[in-house]
């Protein structure tokens, strides 16, 4: 589904990624893990279309298409979602309006008439249902003035409604506290399907306790240094991100 | 300039025609000024960033007879218009068999000003037409006045709210010529009354029209206005356009001002505060594309104590267009206890268009609360990329963002038929790239 091969990407002419391959099957659920600032939003960010990244060398395959190739839009339409590590407050734009409308664009690329307003709103009840998102928030400016769980919910809620092939979760777990970090995780686990892969980046195991991951990569200095089944992140958890970037770092220095 | 004898022998026509008129003293204090003053040029500071004297070259034809029919007329209405009380003007000159006053006589009188300056209501008229020249004091304001001759004269009677509001509707024919309107109008809100006014500008015709327009507006203790001017005009229509309000007794004003298209628009709207405890909200909305140029010039004038004003203007230029927002706040010596805010808020969507913003504050009293604040900014970035993220174009994000930030002031457009007008001009104008 996702082919990721030799990515090298730079921000302000620094190199930030340094040579990601990833590749992600159809059902999968894959954790990228890794200390703060070790490029794993920029990860996110380049495989979303963010244009302020420059992409020096490697390729992207999403879908069997050329994703490097295409806008951040026509990525979301072919099926690419990121939920956000800070999702933006936009005053002035309802949150509703602002989805119908990302509904039916998707739509409209795949050749589907327009959801009309019945459809839609039956479709909202359904997916608020399953991500536990209260209609007060949505009737609101798109998470303008939201908490923190509110915003990550609303992020959940958006990728129900546009029912991505790949979802990209961004820390969608920090600054939760338990409750809300359960309810999140329980909205992820019911999108889970056998053709649907998510990508979960995150910085700390807790919510791998409650999604379990098919793979578990670490990624530290914008290099993905080491690769495994989920007992990884327990042995991260207990180990600390320590054991393995001392042990990159003596290799780099050697 | 030649267009200065021109203007002459048309004055010379207007006073010879028209010789016992009460107003033909006005008019001759108009035509001394513009005669002495001229055309404003951009060496004066009021007129710096805005070139009138460019829409002085051209041959105007002062049509005395234009062709404007009622079947013109139904091309141009605003919705609502079955409410409302319509007055409509053709090249500056109020037509009264084109227009529709649905109000009764007891709560709102509609006279040709001639009319009203000599019956009845002369003492209103004298003591009250033409207070502005002591504001606008430049040669276009004079010209104005020295042209005055089918105005109109608009009165809501003491304790009277119509139920039904006020349209003005500016028509210039410019099928065969450029065509010039002056149209000048006074309008009285009694004690105790209630007014809604809107103001709409329609150019026929593919040729230049200038409209210089001066409507002065009395407003008196406990009276209720509201003040809509909606200018979606064409490229080749400019305009100089003065409101001109005055709240003499304790009152409540409420002013939008949206500037879609148009060639050169420039709005004078002059508040003079002299009543003690009066309260004045002033909105302004430009989405300026193309080569458009809107200048704003606001101006609150306290000499009274305790009022309250707040001002947002907002605005976007695109293209080649160019906005100008200049705030002129003056607190008068006896202007306690005032409350002055301004805002101007502005985006900057191309590298060829111009923001030329400036708050300016004269403050003689020491017990006043004031404050402005001006920003030029772009398009939020993140919002943009957040919206794409889920598959919303460039575009239509883009034109999301910018319907968000005209929200505010669309907002402040009280009836609803003409708020979702302007919505939907705003969201048509914005699509169309
Ligand atoms: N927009 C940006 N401008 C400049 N530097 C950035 C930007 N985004 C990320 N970086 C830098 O890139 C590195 C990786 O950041 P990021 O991808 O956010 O890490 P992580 O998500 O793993 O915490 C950091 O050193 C960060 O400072
Ligand atoms: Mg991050």
């Amino acid at each position: 589904m996702l082919s990721v091969k030799n990515i090298h990407a730079n921000i302000d002419g620094r190199e930030i990624l340094k040579g990601i391959n990833l590749d992600i099957k159809p059902g999968e659920v894959h954790a990228i893990m890794g200390p703060n600032g070790s490029g794993k939003s920029t990860l996110a960010s380049v495989l979303a279309g963010r244009e302020e990244y420059e992409v020096t060398e490697g390729a992207v395959s999403f879908l069997g298409k050329d994703l490097l190739e295409l806008s951040t839009e026509d990525r979301a339409r072919e099926g690419l979602f990121l939920a956000f590590q800070y999702p933006v407050e936009i005053p002035g734009v309802s949150t509703t309006n602002f989805i119908k409308a990302a509904v039916n664009e998707k739509r409209k690329y795949l050749g589907q008439e327009p959801l009309d307003a019945v459809a839609f709103l039956k479709m909202m009840k359904e997916k608020m249902a399953l991500v536990e998102i209260d209609q007060r928030l949505l009737s609101r400016s798109i998470n303008e003035g939201f908490s923190g769980g509110e915003k990550k919910r609303n992020e959940v809620f958006q990728m129900a409604m546009l029912e991505p092939k790949l979802a990209i979760m961004d820390e969608t777990d920090s600054g939760l506290d338990i409750d809300a970090l359960r309810i999140v995780a329980n909205g992820i686990n019911k999108l889970r399907s056998p053709d649907r892969a998510i990508l979960l980046i995150t910085h700390y195991q807790r919510l791998l306790d409650y999604i379990q991951p098919d793979y578990v990569h670490v990624l530290y200095n914008g290099r993905i240094v080491k690769s495994g089944t989920k007992e990884l992140a327990l042995e991260l958890e207990e180990k600390g991100y320590d054991f393995i970037t001392d042990e990159v770092d003596l290799a780099a220095n050697q | 300039m030649n267009n200065i004898t021109y203007f002459k022998d048309q004055f010379e026509q207007l006073q010879e025609a028209n010789p016992n008129d009460t107003i033909a003293d006005l008019r001759q204090n108009g035509f001394d000024a513009f005669t002495k003053d001229g055309v404003p040029t951009y060496r004066d500071e009021d007129w710096k960033y805005t070139n009138v004297s460019s829409l002085f070259d051209k041959e105007y034809l002062i049509a005395e007879n234009s062709t404007i029919t009622l079947a013109d007329v139904n091309t141009i209405r605003l919705p609502g218009y079955k409410q409302a009380n319509e007055l409509v003007f053709v090249n500056g000159r109020f037509i009264a068999n084109l227009s529709t006053i649905r109000s009764g006589t007891t709560d709102l009188v509609v006279l040709p000003l001639e009319e009203a300056a000599k019956g009845e209501y002369k003492e209103i008229v004298a003591a009250h037409l033409n207070q502005s020249s002591n504001y606008l004091n430049d040669g276009i304001h004079a010209l104005n006045t020295s042209f005055i001759n089918g105005g109109v004269f608009v009165h809501v009677l003491k304790g009277k709210e119509p139920e039904h509001p006020v349209y003005c509707y500016h028509i210039l024919d410019a099928r065969q010529n450029p065509a010039l309107a002056q149209p000048r109008s006074l309008v009285l809100a009694d004690e105790n009354s209630r007014l809604q006014i809107t103001e709409s500008y329609t150019t026929l015709g593919a040729s230049d029209s200038f409209n210089n327009q001066v409507m002065e507006v009395v407003v008196k203790e406990n009276a209720y206005v509201e003040y809509y001017k909606i200018q979606n005009d064409t490229a080749n229509a400019s305009q100089v356009s003065s409101t001109h309000i005055r709240q003499i007794g304790r009152s409540y004003v409420h002013t939008v001002t949206i500037t879609l298209n148009g060639g050169i628009v420039r709005n004078n709207m002059n508040l003079v505060l002299d009543a003690a405890g009066n309260e004045t909200h002033l909105y302004g909305l430009y989405l300026l594309k193309g080569k458009s140029h809107a200048d704003n010039h606001t101006l609150i004038d306290n000499l009274k104590p305790n009022c309250f004003s707040n001002q947002l203007y907002k605005g976007i230029a695109d293209d080649t267009s160019t906005a100008v927002f200049n705030g002129r706040i003056m607190v008068q010596p006896d202007a306690q206890k005032t409350n002055a805010y301004q805002s101007n808020k502005n985006i900057l969507l191309s590298e060829n268009a111009t923001i030329n913003t400036k708050p300016q504050l004269e403050i003689f009293a020491d017990d006043v609360k004031c404050s402005h604040g001006c920003t030029i900014g772009q398009l939020d970035e993140e919002a943009m990329f957040y919206l794409r993220a889920r598959g919303i174009p460039k575009e239509s994000a883009e034109v999301l963002l910018l319907q968000a930030f005209a929200a505010d002031i669309v907002d402040q457009i009280k009836p609803e038929p003409l708020r979702s007008y302007v919505s939907k001009l705003i969201y048509e104008h914005l699509a169309i790239q």
